[in-house]
């Protein structure tokens, strides 16, 4: 009758655990990342992967080396470091000069996150706190764009790519003239002159034009999105409140004045705004865990977006606009608890 | 027949782990012999421990009362064999502390025909005494929450009963003992209802079962008796919608109210098992001394639903059963809220509907790393009753326990664990919670001293 006595463990419940950590969420994140790297650097060649090498290795640096100075357990493992890196290269123009990419990751993570006391601590998003950093200390190089699908882009790099530390960017006037494009695709299309002179919406789809590394081909962005989607590691609804209050601001102030404000297409589909929209606002950490605060922050965002680029003195606003939702992440959440079970009025609340 | 009164079918937020049902589901409740010794203790519901009324060395009939209620909030005991008690001493109970029991030891020669009081008749019963014949015969919430029955359906003076819900859900993972009850005790569910309507005064009664069991809401809707307003309500498949609050929502959009009771929201809402034992022994004033237990789970290598006398060994149920080699874990209830035990010592009581047993694999697949919370939102999105587990578990760290109860609605959670489950991070949230809460427990009985 007996069978032999049996040694049990004991274990608080729940005895069974949804099977995804975040780790893995990192790790798929980085996946989804792979094949916009892969364009970008199809598009501009061997500039813009020693960009995205150099971005990732010194966030990945930077993060061993906290760990190591504060004694904490490496947290390299967790793929996070990779991820900023990653987005922070892909946010940078091709022609970056790498030295001054890994100012920016070590930045970003020394500055972004291991301040703030590491993963799941920080208060903005990390990639975006260093290249807001590069924007304020090389604003000319943050903003010097080279065409994609140059000939030859694969054997040799864009000249300031390998600058040297500290001396004068080398200017690449002459790759761009050399490149054989006209003035007009050289610049980045959200550097408007003119309402007349901007880039087809189908073209900045498609990835066609010139801008940052990674943020060029929008349908590829969306596609990638498409993947987290699935497998349930993305927030719908932070892209959808971006790009649909992008959307309908934009397309009210064209309907207003086609004149000075362009359409809501190309406002939607041109700069960093897709993959900021899919890839950095939708940073868990940084951004609200309540449902109502998520519309806020995404709206937010949207807005600010449209303000900046249409009535501010920056080309580009969608990195200022989630760094400025991400300040105020806190507050919404205060603002949008839920009302608990049982209860009419919401739960006090102070975060 | 009109349903249309059912509002809602499930509840906001929640979860859905793997059910593992399929293993026995579709095993017949089988009777399980008579252990050598039983052990029955006497707090086995929530409340006053029973006070035992029985001597050392004394004989019993199985059946009989061997301790009586010790309070309106407690139940009486009675012998789930007929033997000798042999000692009334401590005895480790799943909580993994030590509690009193009443030792019997079964005598292998007697009949073991249950003792039969007086017949009751329940036609002619008055609510109040249909009321304390339902304490008379032990009975505790079978679902797991063992809290005595009697006491949902005392109706205090300015309350009033509207309806009367049987929770079949059964939303655990792993169980099927009472879909099995469904499937073969319908006549006594339906009874029992009827008792249940007649002590509260309800105009009608909901059995809510979740729609992975389509065999048990066709079969039940299909044999309602005649006159009764008793109806079957489908309710979506999803963790935890057994639990009575989630179930209230579910079939008639009502929230009890925050630190309430359902007969708050005039409703009274007890386990299928608990109506089925009611209309099974009331009849004959008979009391609690045996249940189904589905016993599974990949460490079992014959998993089915037993019925199994009260106060058995969980070694002796295994034995049975057949434990695998690589069996590690045995957990009592379901995977999400089931306690594991620390010996296979530890008797069955009233409120045990599962014994699980888990496998090296499992315990395997448990992560280990914590990862710091990353403020991703999925506790927040599975939390049945709208808290912010992310921020509880934040306050915990930070033994902020007060804070907790006090600012974010602690004492609400009942512990379902769906926070802890969908966690990427893998953080104990339930754990600091059950920590928070006896703490401050501890804190405010330091208070009063």
């Amino acid at each position: 009758m007996s069978s032999e006595p049996l040694s049990v463990d004991i274990l608080t419940s729940p005895h069974v655990k949804r099977p995804m950590s975040t780790n893995a969420i990192m790790r798929n994140v980085a996946v989804a990342l792979a094949p916009v790297a892969l364009f970008s650097i199809f598009a501009f060649g061997l500039s813009a992967l020693l960009l995205l090498s150099v971005a990732t290795i010194s966030c990945v640096l930077t993060e061993w080396a906290v760990c190591r100075l504060s004694g904490k357990p490496n947290t390299v493992g967790d793929y996070s470091a990779a991820v900023t890196g990653l987005l922070l290269g892909l946010t940078l123009p091709p022609s970056f000069p790498l030295w001054m990419v890994a100012v920016g990751g070590a930045i970003s993570i020394g500055l972004g996150k291991a301040l703030f006391g590491g993963l799941g601590y920080n208060t903005f998003n990390p990639a975006l706190v260093g290249r807001a950093f590069l924007q304020a200390a090389f604003p000319v190089a943050v903003t010097t764009w080279t065409p994609p699908f140059v000939q030859g882009r694969f054997l040799a790099c864009i000249p300031s790519t390998l600058a040297f530390p500290f001396l004068k960017p080398t200017p690449v006037a002459e790759y761009i003239a050399a490149a054989n494009i006209d003035a007009f695709t050289g610049a980045t299309p959200l550097n408007l002159e003119g309402v007349t002179r901007l880039a087809d919406p189908l073209d900045l789809f498609m990835g066609m034009t010139s801008g940052s590394t990674g943020e060029t081909c929008a349908v590829l962005i969306l596609l990638c999105g498409g993947y987290l989607l699935v497998r349930n590691m993305l927030d719908w609804r932070i892209p959808a409140g971006v790009l649909g209050s992008v959307f309908a601001l934009s397309g009210v102030l064209h309907l207003i004045n086609a004149d000075t404000y362009p359409g809501p297409l190309f406002m939607v589909f041109s700069g960093g705004l897709m993959l900021g929209a899919i890839f950095m606002a939708t940073d868990m950490v940084t951004s609200p865990t309540t449902a109502l605060g998520v519309w806020i922050f995404s709206i937010l965002i949207g807005v600010i977006t449209v303000v900046i680029r249409l009535k501010g003195s920056l080309p580009e606003g969608v990195m200022y606009a989630i760094l400025l939702a991400n300040a105020v992440t806190p507050l919404i959440e205060t603002w949008t608890q839920p009302r608990v079970f049982g209860t009419t009025k919401k739960a006090s609340s102070t975060s | 027949m009109a349903q249309n009164f059912v509002l809602g079918h499930t509840f906001s937020h929640g979860v859905h782990p793997p059910e593992h049902k399929k293993g026995t589901r579709t095993e017949p409740i089988e009777r399980l012999g008579f252990a050598p010794t039983l052990v029955v203790p006497l707090a086995q519901h929530i409340g006053a421990p029973a006070k035992a009324v029985v001597a050392k060395k004394q004989e019993v009939a199985r059946g009989e009362l061997i301790a009586e209620a010790g309070g309106f909030v407690s139940v009486p005991m009675h012998a789930p064999a007929a033997g000798t008690v042999t000692k009334i001493d401590l005895a480790l109970i799943a909580s993994g502390s030590m509690a009193p029991a009443v030792y019997i030891k079964v005598d292998p020669e007697a009949s073991q025909e249950a003792l039969e009081g007086e017949p009751f008749d329940i036609e002619a019963a008055a609510p109040g005494d249909l009321v304390g014949a339902v304490q008379q015969a032990g009975l505790v919430g079978l679902g797991g929450a063992a809290f005595p029955t009697h006491v949902k359906m005392t109706v205090p003076e300015g309350k009033t009963i509207d309806t009367v819900l049987a929770n079949g859900c059964e939303c655990e993972p792993y169980l099927t003992c009472d879909h099995r009850l469904m499937l073969e005790q319908k006549d006594e569910l339906f009874a029992g209802l009827a008792i249940a309507l007649k002590a509260t005064g309800a105009d009608r009664a909901i059995i809510g079962i979740e729609d992975n069991k389509q065999d048990a809401l066709a079969l039940l809707r299909d044999s309602v008796p005649h006159g009764l307003p008793i109806f079957v309500a489908p309710v979506k498949t999803k963790y935890p919608q057994g639990a009575e609050k989630m179930l209230i929502k579910a079939l008639l959009n009502r929230e009890v109210p925050s630190g309430g009771l359902p007969m708050d929201v005039n409703v009274a809402c007890f386990n299928v098992s608990t109506l089925a034992q009611m209309a099974a022994l009331l009849p004959k004033r008979q009391g609690l001394i045996e249940r189904v237990v589905t016993v599974t789970g990949p460490g079992v290598r014959k998993p089915g639903n037993y019925l199994i006398p009260l106060g058995t060994p969980l070694q002796f149920i295994l034995d049975h059963v057949g434990l695998t080699d690589d069996a590690r874990q045995v957990i009592l209830g379901g995977p999400m809220m089931g306690p594991s035990v620390s010996s296979l010592d530890v008797p069955t009581t009233k409120g045990v509907s599962g014994i699980l047993a888990l496998t090296q694999k499992e315990l395997d697949d448990r992560p280990k790393q914590v990862y710091p919370c990353i403020k991703c939102g999925s506790c927040v999105e599975a939390c049945p009753l709208y808290l912010n587990p992310s921020l509880l578990g934040a306050l915990a760290r930070k033994e902020e326990y007060e804070a907790m109860e006090q600012g974010y609605h602690l004492n609400d959670c009942f512990e379902c664990a769906s926070c802890t489950y969908v966690c990427p991070s893998n953080i104990p949230l339930v754990q600091y919670f059950r920590i928070a809460k006896s703490m401050n427990r501890e804190r405010k009985a330091a208070k009063r001293k």
